[in-house]
């Protein structure tokens, strides 16, 4: 299914140019009829509907050749909807929102659909694939090494990059010197031509491949060990970094009883397709499951289970309280400085908003991870400068106000500009008519330029409460959530919903997809709730202004 | 007259005598003023002392955290900004920044301003419902579908690796998939302030609909434009979570995970490199900031306006 999708996409930026060029040259404007057709833009719709039908041929090919046919179909029937879109005179609207939308289809609609799904099973670590993987993975891994097991010469290969990309094992049989390469996908046998084999029985080159030096694939050690290559009787492992073997599995399924069978110890795990494992009689479980439909559980479990609402709530409070702290801190204080900098008689407000704005314009992934280390008890600028000895990141509020005033610090350049622009649409006269009725400069910004700055900035501070409720990136490139309770390492005091459920989802103590999505569907609820509420209140406030 | 208590410009506010007037008013004028520059100052200081200090990390020639401090005491040099260039593969994500941030802020502001067009000009059903799934959409926590767009990339990587993972195109196509959003709406509520009539003569003139928005709408529009292609240049550079993700090659990377990667093990020792690099990194935005800027107040503003 993901595959078809990306079949349309590099089609679809064609023909959203396609009229840039077909408007430009100037066309008789003695056609007086309704929608006349210009040469010029006939052939160049007729020029980028080709460029079209050759990117989707392009994509078709490798489509073809992994016989994937219904994403061929979505292809095909994407195209030829594209054609009759621009060559037809019908659907005008259509013809400007189709563009947008198949991107925002396949790359927003699409995944944020499948992780929702995700939520009502319970995908995760150890419930990846299927039952058929869970067997594989099963019989694989218990494999050891068995008297007369055939021992081969390793080298530790990659297709990507030396330090990151997926291990690969170049096998070299010691009686036929034969070299196959292997992977959690099995074993394939490579041609003698390309690869040089060293007198020891050892590949030292592989076409396609980079082979790993000594040091690179002892800092990947661990994923060596871990790789198993599933063979017909069994897998191949490692035994060090130059030596793998082809073991025999001691644990194997049993269709008959639906159960996984211990050849050693008689041991047996019956299937559980509630929970997608493994159970054994005495309720051990084996490590490698398999998906599941698991209902609302996930759900149950964020609203019972009192290890998670507790936190949940707690976290809930705070990132209400870290949304609305940051959206009205910034927009306070941007607007005092848009009131101070607002004067006719002022001079060189255009050098201040310069230099104002700069934190703006900074990148703020990088000065968020400056400001952790200005924050940095030992050597931080913060500490040094006042000469303290905090450990900002250590205590609650202390981080928490730490957070907030790094907040202030990116986004306030933004509020002040918006409050600036917003104040100069306001109309001298109305200020001058309180003026002129003898208002005081106080009662004129409460009752005439506050109301009406409100009403010109809330759809923004709306949209900034929506982004701060979300802001991922605040919380995980400074305190990365700490500090953190001693009795419980899940959740921190600045731990946003959002973070908590990226460590939730990505983090040390094992993957939880499904719960993870669970949590983001409640996150979406109030965020869309919240703001369903707001933008209600503010587009009656609207009315008055236009 | 009581309520101007909490206002900085009632500390002059006395009762005035009519002939006192005028010299009390220009000494109120001056207060006025010089508190207004007293306020820009102390502002311009809160938003430059991080900046600074980031400027005095690049020209550290020890290049630590731990020596570095408000003001570079240990010397300047140029240190850093060499072993940034000749250590790390700077360059190469520098190039990556601009090439996925410029072109997918120019593609995305097009396709933003298409759709807008057709929602703000032309009636048709599922207007409504469109405008309101678009809002929608955009409160999902995006990137928790990560694990989705990692399984949808995986296979395109088998099948078209030029649009894969470790290519900017891969992740182009997926940064467009926001094109339409909060964009969207606000140059919606550009087009709006537009005159109708202005469309309405050209179309009675004889021009397509595709003049009447290359030619009439889009050059009234610039200002919008401006804003949304700056404010999605500067999203792009520091999106970081799927990026990271997404480009695991020295070589691919952008700014955002390769910098992070900079400082994400050796915290104090390369903070001098990372400073030199953030330094860069704001060059470019700083620069289309300079040359959007006439646009960008009254833009930002406008669209915020009708939201």
């Amino acid at each position: 299914m993901s595959t078809s999708l990306s079949g349309p996409e590099p089609a679809t930026q064609a023909p959203g140019r396609e009229p840039v060029r077909s408007g430009l040259p100037r066309k008789s404007r003695t056609a007086r009829n309704h929608a006349p057709i210009t040469a010029t833009g006939l052939v160049v719709k007729v020029v980028l509907l080709g460029l079209v039908a050759g990117i989707a041929i392009w994509a078709a090919f490798p489509l073809i050749e992994a016989e994937l046919w219904v994403g061929l179909a979505i292809l095909a029937v994407t195209t030829a909807g594209l054609c009759y879109l621009y060559l037809t005179r019908r659907h005008i609207p259509a013809k400007y929102l189709v563009p947008g939308t198949l991107f925002l289809i396949a790359f927003q609609v699409f995944p944020v659909l499948y992780t929702a799904s995700t939520a009502f099973t319970n995908f995760g670590d150890g419930h990846r694939g299927s039952k058929d993987d869970a067997i594989v993975a099963i019989q694989s891994s218990s494999v050891k090494q068995v008297p007369g097991s055939t021992e081969y010469s390793l080298s530790i290969a990659t297709k990507g990059d030396p330090t990151a990309g997926p291990l690969v094992f170049l096998l070299t049989d010691p009686r036929t010197r034969e070299v196959s390469a292997g992977d959690a996908a099995g074993v394939r046998r490579l041609d003698a031509g390309q690869i040089t084999v060293s007198p020891t029985g050892k590949v030292t080159a592989a076409d396609g491949y980079t082979i790993l030096n000594f040091g690179q694939a002892s800092a990947r050690s661990p994923e060596i060990t871990d790789l198993v290559v599933p063979t017909s009787g069994g897998a191949i492992r490692s035994n060090g970094l130059s030596r793998a073997y082809e073991g025999k599995a001691i644990r194997a399924y049993d269709a008959g009883c639906d159960c996984v069978k211990d050849s050693e110890t008689g041991k047996t795990w019956t299937a559980d397709e509630a929970t997608g494992s493994f159970v054994a009689a005495d309720g051990e479980r084996l490590a490698q499951g398999w998906q599941v439909n698991v209902g609302l559980r996930n759900f149950n479990r964020v609203l019972t289970d009192p290890n998670i609402s507790g936190p949940f709530f707690g976290t809930l409070v705070w990132n209400f309280a870290f949304a609305i702290g940051s959206t009205g801190l910034t927009f306070l204080l941007g607007m005092a400085i848009a009131l101070a900098l607002h004067s006719p008689r002022m001079k060189g407000t255009n050098l201040y908003r310069v230099l104002l704005i700069l934190p703006y314009a900074m990148p703020s992934f990088a000065m968020l991870l400056v400001w952790r280390d200005m924050f940095n008890t030992d050597f931080g600028l913060v500490n040094n400068l006042f000469g303290l000895g905090v450990d900002w990141f250590g205590e609650t509020w202390s981080a928490r106000a730490a957070v907030l005033l790094v907040q202030l610090w990116l986004g306030y350049p933004y509020m002040f500009l918006v409050a600036t622009g917003a104040l100069q649409a306001i109309p001298r006269e109305l200020t001058e008519a309180t003026s002129v009725d003898g208002a005081s400069p106080w009662q004129t910004f409460r009752a005439v330029t506050l109301p009406l700055l409100l009403v010109a900035l809330s759809p923004l501070l709306i949209a900034s409460f929506a982004y701060n409720f979300n802001n991922f990136n605040a919380i995980y490139l400074t305190t990365e959530g700490g500090p953190f309770p001693a009795d419980n390492p899940t959740v921190g005091a600045t731990d946003l919903l959002i973070t908590y459920t990226y460590r939730l989802a990505f983090g040390a103590q094992g993957a939880q997809f499904g719960f993870a999505a669970a949590i983001s569907i409640f996150i979406f609820a109030i965020v869309a709730t919240v703001s369903a509420i707001s933008f209600r209140r503010t587009r009656k406030q609207e009315e008055v202004y236009s | 007259m009581t309520s101007l208590t909490g206002t900085p410009v009632a500390t002059g506010g006395a009762p005035a005598a009519n002939r006192n007037a005028k010299g009390r008013r220009k000494s109120r004028w001056f207060r006025q003023v010089g508190w207004r520059h007293l306020v820009a100052v102390l502002a311009v200081a809160f938003s430059l002392f991080p900046i600074l200090f980031v400027l005095s990390a690049a020209l550290n020639p020890r290049g630590t955290l731990s020596s570095t401090d408000l003001v570079p005491t240990g010397g300047v040099s140029l240190e850093n900004f060499a072993n940034l260039f000749d250590r790390t593969a700077f360059a190469h994500w520098f190039v990556n920044s601009l090439l996925i941030a410029g072109l997918a802020a120019f593609l995305s502001i097009f396709l933003s301003a298409m759709a807008a067009y057709a929602f703000s000009r032309m009636r048709f059903s599922g207007r409504r419902v469109g405008l309101l799934s678009l809002l929608l959409i955009q409160m999902f926590p995006q990137f928790l579908a990560i694990v989705a767009i990692f399984l949808i990339f995986t296979t395109m990587t088998d099948l078209w690796p030029t649009i894969g993972f470790n290519t900017p195109w891969g992740l182009m196509l997926l940064y467009l998939g926001g094109a339409l959003g909060v964009n969207t709406w606000l140059m919606k509520g550009f087009y709006d302030t537009l005159p109708r009539e202005l469309d309405e003569s050209a179309t009675m003139d004889g021009a397509t609909h595709a003049q009447v928005f290359f030619r009439i709408m889009l050059p009234l529009v610039a200002p919008i434009l401006a804003v949304t292609a700056l404010l999605s240049f500067i999203g792009t550079i520091n999106e970081f979570l799927i990026a990271n993700v997404f480009l695991t090659n020295t070589e691919s990377k952008t700014l955002a995970v390769g910098m992070f990667g900079l400082v994400a093990g050796e915290r104090n020792n390369n903070f001098g490199m990372f400073a030199a690099g953030t330094l860069l990194t704001a060059v470019p935005t700083v620069l289309v900031f300079q040359l959007l800027q006439r646009y960008i107040v009254s833009g930002l503003t406008a669209g915020a306006v009708k939201g």
